[in-house]
């Protein structure tokens, strides 16, 4: 399971963790669940339908199927598997039961979404699982704790029968020991914020904290000493001033003052990054870096932070 | 291309509504916030509604806990005979109270306490910005009536798409008049036997799945609020109605980024299609630099230089920040002029990105002078 705050890039993630694995030979099922063809806009492929589709193949082997989960299919493909419904679930979804439900009943929405995952991972094929690992790209941290409490979240509708065996059934899966939640966050306050009571929230439910991932981290070409003195732009005007000039460059007054200007707001951005590691070091998690790519995210861009993941 | 002045807008006495809107994380909620501050210190009486603001935001506004009731904020200048007060929305608590509002007391605490209310107030994706609108509302409301204020700023919920804000309300209330809901509450009304085969089957069906007494609940909760607002539609209505009057500025905020310039655009085009009033575009967070004559090759290219002959690593480093900043700088100020060629008669406003989060009203001041340069 990947979380993360909007922004965060918790999608592009998820899909280089699915790169990863296929690198390594496997059958990965990557799967969305918000319904707005994140993977598709990724992986530059036309929108997924709700069917299960080959987007990358790893070098190794491997292969990536990608899956856009929709609740309504998820809900009458269920009836279908238990009521045999065929046709009925048709006059259902006709008179707007399908999507009422869906829609009023967010508790059911999110075991539909996690069941057709459950679904996947427990999928035979040819005497063997259909698939050696699935990754979600599941909704972002301030969601994302109700969202696996299926439990919960069914508690006040469904108090026995198919719908609550189904949820325990999806509950039991997301305790165990197969299942990982990975968060993705960015340096910044808002996110590492959500990120931290994210954790606490899933810890309380008994679910696994995989990784934190940290994205879009930019080393600092400037050394914790000339960090400590750009702070305070106390960085040596008449040093950088000889040095311009011996590469050639024509000096200004105003521009050495620009440089240790600039130099400032990085070392007081690199500051407010520090602190915030720090806080997510502090819960004692493991932490993953991944490099910002600044050129944007490609398919090839993909590939690379799965790479860095494997490292 | 016009350039947008806010300090006009703000010291407009026909400015009455401003709602901020535009995609997550681009400083909706910080430029709300600073362009409250500012107007409230030019003298005019502000409140500031803020959604979901990030921590240190809110304690810079006194925004310490969540009780859904304005609250001024001190050590605001009111030399000028203004004042500012601000509060943070609490969606659920705004639903219970239009319940509250609006039913008799038995009634009320049926539908509090039935469990599709209880899902549709905390997690229904869309009822923030109903009640963002709802709170809107009653705010504009008081302030016609008691003159608290006579300038509402308004922030709008964090979501991926700036359009949710205007959609929302319509889904939720074609959420509770949808066909299915009405099929439900025949039996409530009339006989039986005017419902349909197919309808019969279909709650027989969801009956075996989700339990007998699901259907029940939805059934009640569906018939207490429809004769409790008489048509959910209706209401959500007004409040949009509210947002076109001329009384009404809309300010998309949009940081130099592809997908948030997009969303802007969308929004922007939205507006005109609602007949909704567009002051214009805050261009938020653009990368700038007082050396552009340096661009980000030659400084590379010296620094390249000076790590190869060993000299001065320090000013090497800090060409490499400078050739970085420079790349920022070019690519920001590309992409917001495509955005102003592309949209000439949207006036637009270009605010620089700062070192530094805001979380003080020094901070807020420096951006609405920003805002305003």
């Amino acid at each position: 399971m990947v979380t993360g705050k909007g922004g965060t890039g918790k999608t592009t993630v998820a899909a280089a963790m699915a790169l990863s694995l296929a690198e390594q030979g496997k059958r990965v099922l990557l799967v969305e669940v918000e319904g707005r063809q994140g993977l598709a806009q990724l992986f530059d492929v036309p929108p997924l339908p709700y069917v299960e589709r080959r987007i990358a193949q790893g070098p190794g082997g491997g292969d990536v199927f990608a899956l856009a989960v929709d609740a309504e299919a998820a809900l009458l493909e269920y009836l279908d598997m238990y009521y045999h419904l065929g046709r009925a679930g048709k006059a259902l979804d006709k008179v707007g039961a399908i999507d009422f439900v869906t829609t009023i009943a967010p508790g059911l929405r999110d075991v539909l979404l996690t069941g057709k995952v459950y679904e996947a991972t427990r999928r035979k094929s040819h005497g063997r699982l259909a698939y050696d690992a699935v990754v979600l790209d599941a909704p972002p941290t301030g969601r994302i704790a109700p969202f696996l409490n299926v439990n919960h979240e069914v508690a006040d509708l469904a108090k026995v029968g198919p719908i609550r065996n189904q949820a325990d059934a999806i509950m039991g899966m997301l305790r165990s020991d197969v299942t990982r939640i990975h968060l993705v966050t960015l340096l910044e306050e808002m996110p590492v914020q959500e990120t931290l009571d994210a954790v606490g929230q899933l810890e309380a439910l008994d679910l696994r904290i995989g990784s934190i991932v940290v994205n879009m981290v930019r080393n600092s070409p400037l050394d914790d000493d000339a960090l400590a003195l750009a702070v305070k732009e106390k960085l040596p005007a008449t040093e950088i001033g000889k040095g311009l000039r011996s590469a050639g460059i024509a000096v200004s007054k105003g521009l050495v003052a620009t440089l240790v200007a600039e130099a400032r707001d990085h070392a007081v951005r690199v500051g407010l990054e520090r602190e915030n590691r720090d806080r997510i070091d502090a819960l004692g998690k493991k932490v993953t870096t991944l490099p910002l790519l600044p050129d944007g995210i490609d398919q090839g861009a993909l590939f690379d932070l799965a790479e860095e993941l494997r490292a | 291309m016009s350039e947008l002045d806010l300090d006009a807008l703000i010291d407009d006495p026909g400015t009455r509504i401003i709602v901020t809107c535009g995609a997550g994380g681009v400083g909706k909620t910080t430029t709300a916030a600073a362009l409250g501050l500012r107007a409230a210190e030019r003298g005019r009486k502000v409140v500031v509604l803020t959604i979901d603001p990030a921590r240190r935001l809110a304690q810079s506004l006194g925004l310490t806990e969540l009780d859904n009731t304005p609250r001024a904020v001190a050590e605001v200048s009111a030399v000028n005979g203004g004042r500012l007060d601000a509060m943070m929305l609490d969606m659920k608590r705004t639903f219970d109270e239009v319940v509250l509002a609006h039913a008799t007391p038995e009634k009320a605490e049926q539908i509090l306490a039935n469990p599709f209310y209880l899902a549709l107030s905390s997690s229904f994706a869309g009822t923030q910005e109903y009640m963002a609108m709802e709170k809107l509302g009653q705010l504009h409301k008081q302030a016609e009536r008691s003159g608290d204020w006579d300038l509402i700023v308004v922030d709008t919920p964090p979501s991926r798409s700036a359009l949710d804000f205007l959609d929302a309300p319509e889904r939720l209330a074609s959420l509770l008049e949808g066909r299915f809901l009405r099929l439900l509450l025949a039996p409530a009304r009339g006989p039986f036997k005017l419902m349909s085969a197919g309808v019969n089957m279909a709650m027989s069906v969801m009956n075996k799945v989700l339990g007998a007494q699901v259907l029940t609940d939805v059934q009640t909760f569906v018939a207490a609020f429809d004769t409790l607002f008489g048509g959910f539609r209706q209401r959500a209505e007004q409040t949009v109605a509210l947002l076109r009057e001329p009384h009404t500025a809309f300010l998309v905020v949009a940081a130099p980024q592809n997908d948030a310039l997009r969303e802007a655009s969308y929004f922007a085009e939205r507006l005109r299609a609602e007949s909704m009033p567009l002051a214009g575009v805050v261009l938020n967070r653009v990368t700038g630099t007082h050396a552009p004559d340096l661009s980000a090759e030659r400084s590379l290219a010296a620094a390249e230089r000076l790590e190869e002959s060993d000299k001065s690593p320090l000013t090497a480093a800090v060409l490499r920040l400078h050739a970085d900043k420079m790349q920022q700088v070019v690519g920001d100020h590309k992409r917001a002029d495509r955005f102003r060629r592309g949209h000439r008669s949207i006036p637009t406003v270009e605010v620089p990105a700062l070192a530094d989060d805001v979380h003080d009203l020094t901070g807020l001041r420096q951006i609405g002078d920003l805002l305003t340069a």
